[in-house]
């Protein structure tokens, strides 16, 4: 390339340091200043408008998408559910990490192969998960329901009655199951993240609250528990954020039905905007979605601030 | 000692349980793939959890031969290597400048720059869709490639800013001093040094564009431009048909291999997420 005689005979462009810094930063600041900056000022822009697909410059701007949307009762039961889904899911795959790092803490054979089989739903394909238990929870041949069979709770005068188990068609259950892909789905990163920071805590620390012979109970919640805060922290954000506006697991699974008792805040914005035509209303209802993406980030960056001030 | 065994009879326990949770879908598909029609549509007081007739092979036949799989793979690997190759171009030098060259800049640049990978495809999808036809990409992988580097990117430049910290200055201060220019030093010396951390990237950047769904949903609905997400997920169906063997089989050949992968990589990956919360090692 040569580079050694240019700089020796050029005007040494290429030893500026204020020079060199913004060239090489700038194509990917550029890149990332058009696709994602433009596009969040025109979804921001879109909900006070009233594009469609059929005319999609804006032509006034209004507050009237935002009225139509917030008196949808589909798009109230969809915040609804995406709290729900979030909140529950997320409580459920703290407690569980939480658990599943501490044994995984711990020596024993064979870990590797419990590593790899505990991290598969996260690194399989999101859709491909999904569509993977939409099978396991078929109404006519789910594994789940024979084996309910089996055991007892399911049959003429069983706990759960003579019929199979119709996962996804009934409210309580369609919602339950959705929420239990997303721990299954969450729980690796969550797990892993938590097991970096138990690592993390000097040797002499832990077996010192083990020779001090306090019970494994109290020597966790008073000695473990507060060095690892903030990782739990980073662990519970990166679930909020991954749950919250996820529309996949909702969309491949029950497509927001039974009557729209299972739509979320991102699957109506999708079904709105892209498959209704509807660009602003869309726009409209995925902007909801930002407080929580702002509180996130807020307390992501006092995280941040904090380790760096160490 | 004996309490010492009860406690790992327990960790035993408990861990087949998590694993049960986690890994039982995937046998489910895996036995799924290799089961005839009969066995798995008609036969229904037997175990499903087991072979009762021989398995069968047709089913991966049926999906290499008669769908578009094969398309949605190859698709795939287009999309996913174009991306890479974008993101290592505009990652790879984004990070050492904020790494060394922006000073107290740096740090705070870098975390905004991560900032942007939390922004989700669900809120700006909308506006994209609107961009891709502006560009007349719709309905072609170019409108992935192009849109795809807008979360690889960030991701990938936070994750190689403590690869290009962690090489020590001297390195290239000698190399300064042999002669070359500061760009000389960077392209000779720290590039080649940061390797496994661009190696690192390269598979994650891979693996994110694998995992993408909603986009690819969003912009493209012709079966042959569909990549592996959306084409088994949408194109294995006729009708109120599942072609269930086959979309069991099509989901364990990705998962299989991503999920190995991510396993090897998994330490930095973890770094990058926890954005330095955990010190030392």
């Amino acid at each position: 390339m040569g580079t050694v005689s240019e700089a020796r005979g050029g005007p040494k462009l290429l030893d500026r340091e204020g020079f060199l810094a913004v060239a090489m930063l700038m194509p990917a600041v550029l890149y990332i200043v058009f696709l994602v900056g433009i596009p969040f000022v025109m979804a921001v822009l879109f909900s006070f408008s009233d594009v469609s697909v059929g005319s999609p410059t804006i032509d006034r701007f209004t507050l009237e998408t935002f009225n139509d949307v917030i008196n949808d009762p589909v798009f109230r039961r969809s915040l609804q559910n995406s709290f729900v889904f979030t909140l529950f899911a997320q409580g459920l795959v703290l407690i569980l990490a939480t658990v599943l790092a501490i044994l995984l803490n711990r020596n024993f054979r064979g870990k590797w192969i419990v590593r790899l089989l505990i991290l598969l739903p996260w690194a399989t394909p999101i859709a491909i998960g999904a569509i993977n238990w939409l099978w396991l929870l078929d109404s006519v041949y789910s594994p789940l329901t024979w084996i309910l069979r089996e055991v007892g709770l399911i049959g003429a005068g069983a706990l759960l009655g003579p019929r199979n188990v119709i996962w996804l068609g009934q409210e309580t259950l369609a919602m339950a199951s959705i929420i239990a892909i997303h721990v299954w789905r969450m729980l690796p990163l969550s797990t892993v993240i938590i097991l970096a920071g138990l690592s993390s805590i000097p040797q002499d620390i832990q077996d010192a609250v083990q020779v001090d012979g306090a019970s494994f109970l109290r020597g966790w919640f008073q000695v473990t528990l507060p060095l690892i805060r903030p990782i739990l922290m980073v662990a519970m954000l990166f679930g909020i954020i991954f749950s919250f506006t996820d529309m996949t697991v909702v969309h491949v699974l029950t497509r927001g039905n039974p009557n729209n008792t299972t739509q979320v805040l991102a699957s109506w914005a999708f079904y709105t905007g892209i498959e209704g035509g509807s660009l602003a209303k869309g726009a409209a209802t995925a902007i909801f979605l930002m407080p929580v993406l702002l509180g996130v980030a807020i307390l992501m960056l006092r995280v941040a601030r904090r380790t760096e001030v160490r | 000692m004996i309490r010492k065994a009860g406690q790992t009879g327990l960790t035993y326990f408990l861990i087949t349980l998590f694993i049960l949770f986690t890994a039982f879908p995937f046998y489910w598909m895996l036995i799924t793939t290799f089961k005839n029609d009969n066995e798995l549509y008609r036969n229904r007081e037997a175990n499903p959890l087991v072979f009762n007739q021989a398995p069968t092979l047709d089913n991966l036949r049926l999906l290499f031969n008669n769908t578009n799989y094969q398309t949605f793979v190859e698709n795939s690997l287009k999309v996913g290597i174009a991306v890479v190759v974008i993101t290592v171009l505009l990652a790879v030098p984004a990070s050492y400048s904020l790494a060394r060259l922006a000073g107290a800049w740096g740090e705070r640049l870098g975390i905004m720059i991560f900032m942007v990978y939390l922004i989700p495809p669900t809120l700006l999808f909308i506006p994209m869709s609107q961009i891709v036809s502006f560009l007349g990409l719709r309905d072609s992988l170019w409108s992935l490639i192009v849109i795809y580097p807008t979360f690889t990117v960030p991701f990938c430049t936070w994750l190689l800013m403590g690869f290009m910290k962690s090489i020590p200055v001297d390195v290239e201060e000698q190399a300064m001093v042999d002669g070359y220019s500061r760009f000389g030093a960077i392209l000779r010396v720290v590039f080649p040094l940061a390797l496994p951390g661009i190696l690192t990237v390269v598979v994650f950047a891979f693996t994110l564009t694998t995992h993408e769904f909603i986009y690819a949903l969003a912009f493209i609905t012709t079966s042959s431009q569909k990549v592996i997400s959306t084409g088994v997920t949408s194109e294995l169906i006729r009708g109120d048909v599942f072609f269930w063997q086959a979309i069991m089989g099509a989901g364990l050949l990705v998962a299989i291999p991503v999920a190995l992968v991510y396993n090897l990589f998994l330490d930095r990956f973890i770094a990058g997420f926890t954005m330095g919360a955990v010190t030392g090692k």
